[in-house]
């Protein structure tokens, strides 16, 4: 039998956003905290879609901006409704996005989440790297007490255990708290960084400075519920896709062929001409929403960030890291109060879903619960990209000598081509409007 | 794949129980998985490897037959390390 475990205030799974967020938190209000990662370091194992949106920190890292370790601040979004031959975008530029204190950021996780993780070291947490916590550990009445580690002798008992392992989340598996599997609820994300001149990338993107692009891309896919995405970082260039996992499984495409068939697509390829392959990385994203949620407290637990499936995908949003960190910080905070007051049952801990509740983290899950519904239906993905490229390319083909073509019979001809209903447009458009209002 | 690093394991954190996979007609791992880690045999079993993972969990979530893919993490700083994600 190993002698008494390592006994913290807190132990926390994980040092990706939700985890150093919380680790920052309860370090700051001096409880003894510690922060696994199972990586050789924070961001090892992460792979994100493009934005990193971190105003969540502005009150607790004033001036973050200053030192994040930024790739680029993205100035320019477009988004992309795509068929094999054709690409309708519309493309934004915001000049206000490229000074203090910002929007959203192109970043490297491994750089990124290393940051975040050195202000928890900091603020007084102990990291600890290549460690993975294999189980939880449990007092006689059932209530959490600790993980244990792969390491020797590598229980770890704790007060509080912050469950901020990830998609995939074994501590919250064992717990009961989320399923083995929830394929309906989980997308795949595989991505490809290419590396290019940085001056390449400005002149080719239209971009100056640290100002970057971010394109988010519909009917590019080949019929599987999903979307592409690509973004730019100083010097290089990534393009991925995220797909259903039940969509793909019955597709029988393989992931890397819906990337290469992106790079290949006239709207893409020009843009990554002559780029070397630097990465190739693929990671799960839960997109169940606000009804995958699970139960964030129980006896000595909480969970936050992918764990807890609280990554927003509502067609106009896709974000997870700045949702992390804004559960992960609701967390720290709730079991340091929580500790203090001697109380880490699941009803000492309730102030976090409370706390998530009065914040955009579940405020936005809440009020955008159906919009994921909309934006993935099997019309937006395979009809309406098609039909929106054939009225422009309708529109925009002049066939002189006849004479330019009655709007009107344009949009039936193309509704007709791409199998669009007329009442089910219109009942797509008005949810839509409802699920985003 | 060669892009990217791994820093394999002595332990193999899949496992792959072929007695399973033989009953199985539509073999979801063989296309979904991103790194092409599982190959159909002739005899309708399942042949994998472990070492280039991307540690994504796409196998067992589409695995439908429960308990042909047992998938865990590999140990402490080994498996994918990705500088670029």
């Amino acid at each position: 039998m190993p002698d008494q475990p390592t006994a913290v205030d807190a132990v926390v799974v994980g040092a990706g956003p939700a985890g150093s967020a919380a680790a920052l938190e309860l370090a700051r209000a001096g409880r003894t905290v510690v922060l696994l990662e199972r990586g050789p370091f924070p961001g090892a194992k992460n792979v994100y879609g493009g934005v990193v949106y971190g105003r969540v920190l502005d009150d607790v890292l004033p001036r973050w901006w200053d030192e994040v370790p930024v790739q680029r601040w993205v100035t320019r979004r477009a988004t992309m409704l795509m068929t094999p031959a054709q690409a309708l975008t519309v493309d934004f530029r915001a000049g206000a996005w490229g000074s203090p204190p910002y929007n959203g950021m192109t970043t490297y996780r491994a750089d990124f989440d290393s940051w975040l993780a050195g202000k928890a070291v900091e603020a007084g947490a102990r990291l600890v790297t290549s460690t993975v916590a294999t189980g939880l550990l449990r007092d006689a009445a059932g209530r959490i007490t600790g993980v244990r580690t792969d390491r020797p002798d590598g229980d770890i008992a704790a007060q509080v255990v912050i469950a901020c392992d990830g998609v995939n989340s074994f501590l919250a598996k064992e717990a009961g708290l989320l399923p083995r599997t929830s394929p309906g609820h989980t997308t795949l994300g595989v991505k490809e960084t290419l590396a290019l001149p940085r001056e390449v990338i400005d002149e080719r993107f239209g971009l100056t400075g640290r100002h970057g692009l971010d394109i988010e891309m519909l009917g590019c896919t080949m019929g599987i519920p999903g979307g592409g995405f690509l973004y730019t970082s100083l010097d290089t260039v990534s393009v991925g896709v995220v797909v259903s996992l039940t969509g793909l499984a019955e597709a029988k495409r393989r992931p890397e062929e819906l990337v290469a068939g992106l790079k290949a697509h006239p709207a893409i390829a020009p843009y990554l001409r002559g780029a070397e392959l630097k990465e190739y990385s693929a990671h799960l994203i839960p997109e169940g929403g606000y009804r995958a949620i699970p139960k964030l407290a129980i006896d000595g637990m909480l969970v936050a960030g992918d764990a807890a499936a609280m990554c927003l995908v509502a067609g106009l949003w896709l974000e997870g890291v700045n949702f992390a960190i804004g559960a992960g910080l609701a967390a720290g905070r709730t079991a340091a109060e929580a500790i203090a007051a001697g109380d880490t049952s699941a009803h000492g801990l309730a102030g976090y879903r409370r706390r998530l509740t009065d914040c955009f983290v579940l405020a936005d899950h809440k009020r955008l619960r159906n919009a994921a519904d909309v934006m993935v239906s099997d019309r937006m993905l395979r009809q309406y990209p098609g039909f929106a490229c054939d009225i422009a390319e309708q529109l925009f083909t002049v066939i002189n000598p006849h004479p330019k073509p009655h709007l009107s019979r344009e949009l039936l001809r193309a509704a007709r081509r791409n199998k669009v209903r007329w009442h089910t447009l219109a009942r797509d458009g008005w949810q839509a409007m409802r699920a985003f209002s | 794949m060669a892009t990217v690093e791994f820093r394999v394991s002595e332990r193999a954190h899949i496992t792959v129980d072929s007695q399973v996979c033989r009953s199985c007609t539509t073999k979801e791992c063989v296309y979904a998985c991103p790194a092409g880690l599982f190959v159909p045999t002739t005899d309708g079993g399942i042949l994998f490897n472990y070492e280039q993972c991307f540690e994504c969990g796409t196998c067992y979530q589409v695995c439908n037959s429960e308990g042909a893919i047992t998938w865990t993490y590999p140990d402490g700083g080994e498996g994918v390390v990705y500088r670029h994600g």
